[in-house]
């Protein structure tokens, strides 16, 4: 793949449901291995959009790509290219950590002996060789973020999603949390990610923000910051979506 | 199928790591079974039988004996006189009495008829009905060798035999057994699964799995194959229970039986991912399953009160009950021995209602999600 290739490419997506327009005619471009921020308010269509993306919803109209298949016709094809994380799930609590490797593992269509190699290769880097049998309840929430991103990037995707990744976490972990994504965009892997914080939206490459189903901005934190003349991207926020972001 | 396997192995950790589910899936077929067949038997047993008359009456101290020897009744007191009948009735000390008229042999081969009269508790009406049947039956089997040895003579009053088929004893586990087994099918297939569907939704966890490359339909299965497993196991362990505890034959087919389980267990899964589909929390579910399956299916499927008794508006209700058709098949095939050919109507029913849940309920699930 060449550096500047393009993971998702969007073109006047839209959404309706009856009379409502969830997604307005939205567009964008995302490079391989950029951390791109997708913000709005609630309601704003985020997840409407984000569903189309990852192959669980059909648009009303418009074109698009993610990691080279048609959003169109091609969602099966799309879902074994992509990575999911939400922060509303962890992951199965009432399995033990390697059990969930396994589990998703197996989902994804690895072999056997991928998935052991897996396992302990997984476990290696998180440094949880010894919560290997360990119960994901058991766990702390901070592990358990971390453990839910490398299992929702099991198989390997050229894209994975992040819905709100980091929900309920203190600041501290949250920055750990962010240097597990700053890895993987280092090694070509291109990171979605939904989030109500602002200060993580100073961490991205570029971000959008979504009004009313329609992309109202987009841009690098840097740019959005003097294009409204900002110090900080809360205040980008606030000036674009009429409401303030979540503080830490 | 790798990825169903793992999905399959997944729910099977789901349900043993989980002390109440296995709790609910291993013990409760035991409980009901034991519980309905024994506790909450309707049958009688060894019901004290007091009698008045004279013992030295060859007649009475035929019919005596009778009552001494039968399996349900047993022998109380011979008493002296009516009076003391009631006191021993209202202490408990027995159930009923049989009272015979001096000289009971006398007038029978003289006036070709006698009187005897059966007291009973009727305080307790279920009981007391089984044991003045018992008791008539006991007498009119008397009379029968009576008429029999007297025969030609004219004199033998014609009595009508009464002889339950198939269920001679009046045995209430062959209506139990059949009903329990409906019961707990259900409770396994429709409430599990559907609990089951509902926590994961509840949990955010299916919208992980539905963004996986497996198709929706694998996922619907692998979730429904487990229970599917799990009241395969729960069907043969009742089974077993019926026969060498409760006494209760397999007269039928065996395989027929098991058909007949498979398309009511598919017809019960359908009815646990339509209620999974409708319901947003476990409590939703756990509910619509308690009150909308679970309570029609022990009052209107035949188990505790026969259908034919209900009111037309009920009878019309009950045959929307997959549990009431699985149960008259059961029964037929359990304890008369019945074949293929004589449950077409009920088995037609039920396998239609197992289509149509099961594409219905799929159908809303896929579009859902």
């Amino acid at each position: 793949m060449e550096a500047n290739e393009k993971t998702v490419v969007i073109r006047g997506l839209v959404k309706r449901f009856g009379n409502f327009t969830a997604v307005d005619h939205i567009s964008f471009e995302v490079s391989k291995g950029e951390i791109f921020g997708f913000l709005g308010a609630n309601g704003a269509g985020k997840t409407t959009a984000i569903r189309i993306l990852c192959g669980l919803s059909v648009p009303t109209s418009g074109e698009g790509t993610v990691a080279g298949f048609s959003i169109k016709n091609q969602q099966e094809s799309i879902k074994k290219h992509i990575g999911y994380m939400s922060q509303k799930f962890s992951l199965y609590s009432d399995l033990k950590v390697w059990e969930n490797i396994e589990l998703f593992g197996g989902i994804y269509g690895l072999s056997d002996k991928q998935i052991k190699e897996k396992i302990s290769s997984m476990l290696k880097a998180l440094s949880m060789e010894d919560a290997r049998d360990m119960f994901v309840r058991d766990m702390p929430l901070g592990w358990k973020q971390k453990l839910a991103f490398s299992i929702a990037m099991v198989h390997d995707p050229q894209i994975v999603f992040l819905d709100e990744p980091t929900g309920g976490v203190d600041p501290v972990t949250r920055r750990n949390f962010w240097e597990m994504i700053y890895e993987a965009a280092s090694r070509g892997v291109t990171v979605f990610v939904t989030t109500h914080y602002m200060d993580e939206a100073e961490y991205c490459d570029r971000v959008s923000i979504m009004v009313d189903g329609r992309i109202e901005a987009l841009g690098s934190p840097s740019q959005l910051k003097m294009q409204y003349g900002a110090v900080n991207m809360d205040e980008v926020f606030t000036k674009i979506a009429g409401r303030p972001g979540k503080q830490q | 199928m790798k990825e169903i396997l793992a999905f399959i192995q997944k729910e099977f950790w789901h349900i043993f790591r989980d002390r109440k589910t296995t709790l609910i899936v291993l013990v409760m077929p035991v409980v009901q079974i034991v519980l309905f067949g024994f506790a909450i038997s309707t049958e009688v047993h060894n019901a004290v039988v007091d009698v008045v008359g004279d013992i030295s009456d060859p007649v009475v101290q035929r019919i005596v004996n009778r009552i001494d020897v039968n399996e349900y009744l047993e022998l109380g007191r011979i008493l002296n006189s009516t009076s003391e009948v009631e006191a021993r009735i209202r202490k408990g000390k027995s159930t009923a009495a049989v009272c015979f008229e001096d000289g009971f042999d006398k007038a029978l081969t003289a006036e070709g008829k006698a009187t005897v009269s059966i007291i009973s508790d009727g305080a307790d009406p279920n009981t007391a009905q089984m044991v003045t049947s018992y008791v008539s039956g006991v007498i009119s089997s008397e009379q029968l060798s009576i008429s029999t040895r007297t025969a030609g003579g004219g004199g033998a009053t014609m009595r009508p035999n009464v002889q339950l088929m198939y269920n001679p004893a009046m045995n209430s586990s062959y209506n139990f057994v059949p009903g329990v087994m409906g019961l707990i099918l259900m409770l396994i297939c429709s409430m599990m699964t559907s609990v089951s569907i509902v926590k994961e939704k509840e949990l955010g966890t299916l919208e992980l799995v539905l963004v996986s490359p497996v198709k929706p339909f694998w996922i619907i299965l692998s979730k429904l194959i487990p229970y599917l497993v799990l009241s395969a196991v729960n069907f043969i362990s009742v089974l077993l229970l019926a026969v060498f505890v409760m006494d209760v034959p397999v007269n039928g087919s065996i395989a027929l039986l098991s058909l007949v389980a498979l398309i009511f267990v598919g017809s019960s899964l359908g009815l646990g991912l339509l209620v999974s589909v409708i319901s947003s929390t476990q409590q939703t579910a756990m509910l619509l399953c308690g009150m909308g399956l679970t309570m029609p299916t022990m009052m209107l499927s035949g188990l505790i009160f026969p259908c034919e008794s209900m009111p037309v508006a009920l009878q019309i209700f009950s045959d929307i009950i997959p549990a009431k058709w699985f149960i008259i098949m059961v029964k037929k095939i359990m304890i008369q021995g019945a074949g293929i050919s004589s449950i077409i109507k009920e088995l037609t029913v039920l396998t239609g209602m197992m289509v149509f849940l099961l594409w219905f309920s799929i159908k809303k699930f896929r579009t859902r999600l």
